[in-house]
Parts: C-alpha cells; structure tokens; sequence
C-alpha cells in the first residue's frame, strides 16, 4: 500500500500467498552465482561448469521435492509461464487427438487466461463447479471428460480460500481415460507432502517466491513421455524445450528454497497450523457475523479466509494497513463493477460477503504476539467500519 | 493510491453517524459496486444547519461523503443542489481514476435529499 505507516505500530505481514521474502540462506546461496561463478551454463570453459553443476543440483533439489526425476524438471521465470506452457504446450502438441480441455472455475488466471486464449483457438474448455467450499467433485472431471479430452488442469490448493483438491482422485480419473493430469501446484509447495508418482500428476507448476525462493523463478515438472510442444522458442537450454540462458543465481535460489520448505513439512503444518487455528478462533470469537470461507480442515495450513458483512474489503485493508497489517482481500470496487473474486463467485458466496472479504495467509516467521496482535485490531477496525455502514 | 486528505476523511470521517431529529433523510445505493449511503439533512429557513451519513463502501465513498458533508454544511439548498461529485473530488486534492465514480453517490445523496425535502413541502423538484 502506499500509505506509510505510524511509526509507533508493528509491521505484521500476513501475505505469504501473495509472496515471501526470500530466506538469507537462499540470498547467500544465489550472491555467488551473480558475482564469482556468472559464467553461462551453455560455455565450454571452466568458469561455466560452476554454473552449470549448480543448475544441475537445483534441479535434483526440486526433482526431489515433487518426488520425481531430475530430467523432467525444466525451469521457467515463475509460474505463470509454467501454467501457460503447460497448457498451450500439450494442447498444441495433441491437437490432433483431441481439442478438449478440462480445468475447474477457480483456477489462477493464469490457467483460466491460457483456456480462454485457447478457446480463441479452436479448442474447446470445461470449467468445473465447485460446492460451497471451492471443492471440485472428481466425480464431475470423470463425467465432463469426452473421447476428445487432451488435458485436466485442476489446481492443487486455491490462492484465496486456501481449498485443497482431491488431486490424487482426479489424477487417477484422468489417467484411467488416458488423460494426463496437469496441476498448478504454485500455492501447495512447502505445505502440502507432494509425490508426482502417488498423486497421479503429469504436470505440476511452481513458482520461487511462493516459498521463501526468489521472484522471476519457476519450474514445469514434465513426466516423461508427455506430449508437449516447446512454448520458449531459441537456443538448446533446458534440453531444448525451454530457451533461453538459464538464469543460473535464480535457480540456484529455487533449488535452495524448495529443499528448506520441504525438509520438514509436518513440522511447519504443526506450527503454523496452530498460529493459523489461533488466528480463525479468535476472529470467529471475537467478531460478530464473520464468515469462515473454503473448507473446514482441507486447506492450505497457513490460510484464513473470512467474511464480514456491512463493511467494504478495500477499506478494512486500508485501516489494516494503516496499523501495520499486511494482508489481500478477493474483491475490490475499482471499475464501477462488482469485482468480486470468480473463486468466491464459483463458491456461490452472497455479493456481501464477497466484498468484505480479508485473506490472511500466514509464515515461517509469524508469531503468537503477530496473531494477537490481529485478534486486537481487527475487531476494532472491523467495528469502526461497520458502524460507518450499517443502517 | 490515495492521498493523505482522502486517508484523513477515511480514517476520520467527519459527520458520520445517525441524525434523530433530521429533516430528511435519503438512502441512495451504486447498482454498479454495491455502496450506500445514506444522508440526514436538518433544514431550517432553506439552510442545511446540520448533515450526518453513513457509508458502506471503499475509502473514497467514505471520504467523499465524508467531504461533501462539509462541503454543504450551512449552505443554502440551491448551493447544495450545485455541488458535483467533481467539486468533492477537487476539494479532496484528487481520486485515482478507477474510484472517482466512488464520489458520485455523495453528490446523488445530496440531490436525493433535497428533492425529498421539496415534495414533502409540496414543491416541484428540481432536474
């Protein structure tokens, strides 16, 4: 936000699904990839061969992560390049076999954008409901898929109400029809155990800065045997399937953050579980008619997604802002529209409760005095407002 | 985004609140975003004495109520009826593009208001 704070008040961020800071350790492991060891991975010489090792373990590092094989792992500049690869590149790839994609209504626009460009195409897309709690039901992939069905993308966990999906399920579903199974996997790295082999996926998007790694960095898991065509046209990098000169300080970073994040994640869901079921308690206590949004248990750990009806989401962040809380809403009045989010639009959420929305999404370095510092002032603030609004 | 006048009006809104004894009241509502407000005008002699709101909606609704209470407090109803949202707009040292249609429902409030007034005193209403 551009206000500056008092200087009297904390600053407690509590964005970490919109980004994270990168770790020093991760800073520390990228500072000599800009510096003493710049050579480009694709040169002969000695100095590139520092480089192109360090690639080659970031890439074991992330294979690692997602329980797969070095080789089908290829780095992008984040995720959303991941999703659209992932997307236009199998669909180009069996267009021949099939114009018929399957995705859910409340993917990143990422997916959503790549479907409608694609829709433009000549290919045709469904987009799955989902109940009351973002949930899609695997049973409604098996009956939308047709013999013309070249890809399912259903996303891992969702960036707003934090709702996981049955990706396992679907995977299986996908699989049984000889479908291979895409997932935007950007917001469940480092909070949800991944295995690509037990969870039935062919493709999983990341992206760095979602946990703790840096900005401009991602990766695309390609099983092996995945029909895709190559999205970044150019040189020989990446096996030939992704061009251009790997950006080495990046990846190095990447490979770094993923093998932090997950290093112990049951640990993580434990602690910032307990913080995260502190925080919702205590707004559900403590605040009148506030509205707990996705599902009850099968969500991201660090995610706490509320209503509050009788107020307006932009300006409760505003005043939360004002106190030094960092935190995203799923609406906003900025067109003379009602923007409410498509995620709680497909959820069916009233429109009042759409634009009072708040998203908190906790980390690795929140605290209990962080959270008690919220259940202070967000019922303050969330009063002062509605006793503004209410008639 | 905004300001430091709009955050000031936001954070500190001036004549906000229920009014027992007004005059007249208006509730107007953005079909486009959703905002209310909802205005109390105390008129004596064909003067505003006193005006208070309230505002469900994003910081430049509010403070565009909030300044355009000012703006017509003690004015005649002729002078009130002038006001456009672009005068509040001004006097709050500017909105960003996409929320100046936030600082129209003030100014419809205000209208709303004063031509409830006038067909409760048996006068035509003003266009």
């Amino acid at each position: 936000m551009n206000q500056p704070h008092t200087t009297d008040v904390p600053t407690v961020y509590l964005d970490h699904s919109a980004t994270t800071p990168t770790h020093p350790d991760v800073v520390a492991a990228m500072l000599p990839y800009f510096t003493e060891h710049f050579g480009n991975p694709s040169s002969l010489y000695r100095l590139s061969n520092t480089s192109r090792e360090a690639v080659s373990t970031a890439r074991e590092q992330v294979a690692a992560a997602l329980g797969a094989n070095a080789g089908e792992i290829f780095f992008t500049a984040g995720g959303t390049e991941s999703d659209n690869w992932a997307l236009k590149g199998v669909a180009w790839a069996r267009r021949n076999e099939g114009r018929h994609i399957i995705t859910s209504s409340v993917e990143h626009h990422a997916i959503l954008h790549s479907c409608e460009y694609l829709e433009t195409q000549g290919f045709s897309v469904t987009y799955l409901p989902v109940d009351r709690y973002g949930m899609v039901d695997p049973s409604d992939v098996e009956a939308a898929i047709t013999p013309e069905t070249a890809l399912i993308s259903v996303m891992l966990a969702n960036n707003e109400v934090g709702t996981i999906q049955q990706i396992e399920e679907i995977g299986a579903l996908a699989h049984d029809h000889g479908i291979c199974l895409h997932t935007d996997a950007v917001q469940g790295i480092g909070h949800i155990p991944i295995d690509v082999d037990v969870m039935n996926i062919d493709l999983l998007s990341l992206s760095g800065h979602k946990f703790y790694g840096p900005k401009g960095t991602g990766a695309l898991y390609i099983r092996d045997g995945t029909d895709i065509d190559t999205f970044i046209h150019g040189g020989a990098q990446e096996k030939g399937r992704r061009a251009g000169t790997e950006n080495v300080p990046g990846i190095v970073g990447i490979g770094a953050a993923i093998e932090r994040v997950t290093k112990d994640i049951p640990g993580h869901q434990k602690r910032v579980g307990a913080l995260r079921d502190m925080l919702a308690s205590g707004i559900t206590e403590r605040i009148p008619d506030s509205h707990y949004n996705g599902h009850p248990n099968k969500r991201l750990v660090n995610n706490a997604h509320f209503s509050f009806p009788g107020l307006d989401g932009e300006a409760l962040l505003l005043m939360l802002n004002r106190r030094g809380i960092c935190a995203s809403i799923g609406s906003a009045c900025s067109s003379g529209s009602d923007d409410m989010s498509h995620v709680l639009r497909a959820m069916g959420v009233p429109a009042a409760h759409g634009r009072s929305s708040l998203r908190l999404t906790l980390g690795d370095d929140n605290t209990k005095e962080d959270v008690e510092y919220v259940l202070d002032v967000l019922p303050q603030v969330v009063g002062r407002l509605r006793d503004m609004a209410i008639f | 985004m905004y300001n430091e006048t709009v955050m000031d009006h936001f954070e500190h809104p001036r004549n906000v609140g229920d009014m027992e004894d007004a005059t007249v009241v208006a509730d107007v509502g953005s079909p486009e975003c959703g905002d209310r407000t909802k205005l109390y005008l105390k008129i004596e002699d064909n003067v505003i004495v006193d005006v208070s709101f309230k505002t469900l909606g994003c910081a430049a609704a509010i403070a565009s109520s909030s300044k355009a209470t000012e703006m017509i407090k003690g004015k005649t109803l002729e002078e009130a009826w002038a006001l456009t949202n672009m005068d509040v707009v001004e006097a709050l040292g500017g909105l960003p593009e996409p929320k100046i249609h936030c600082s129209v429902l003030a100014e419809g409030a205000i209208r709303e208001a004063i031509n409830t007034y006038r067909k409760d005193q048996g006068l035509v209403p003003w266009e």
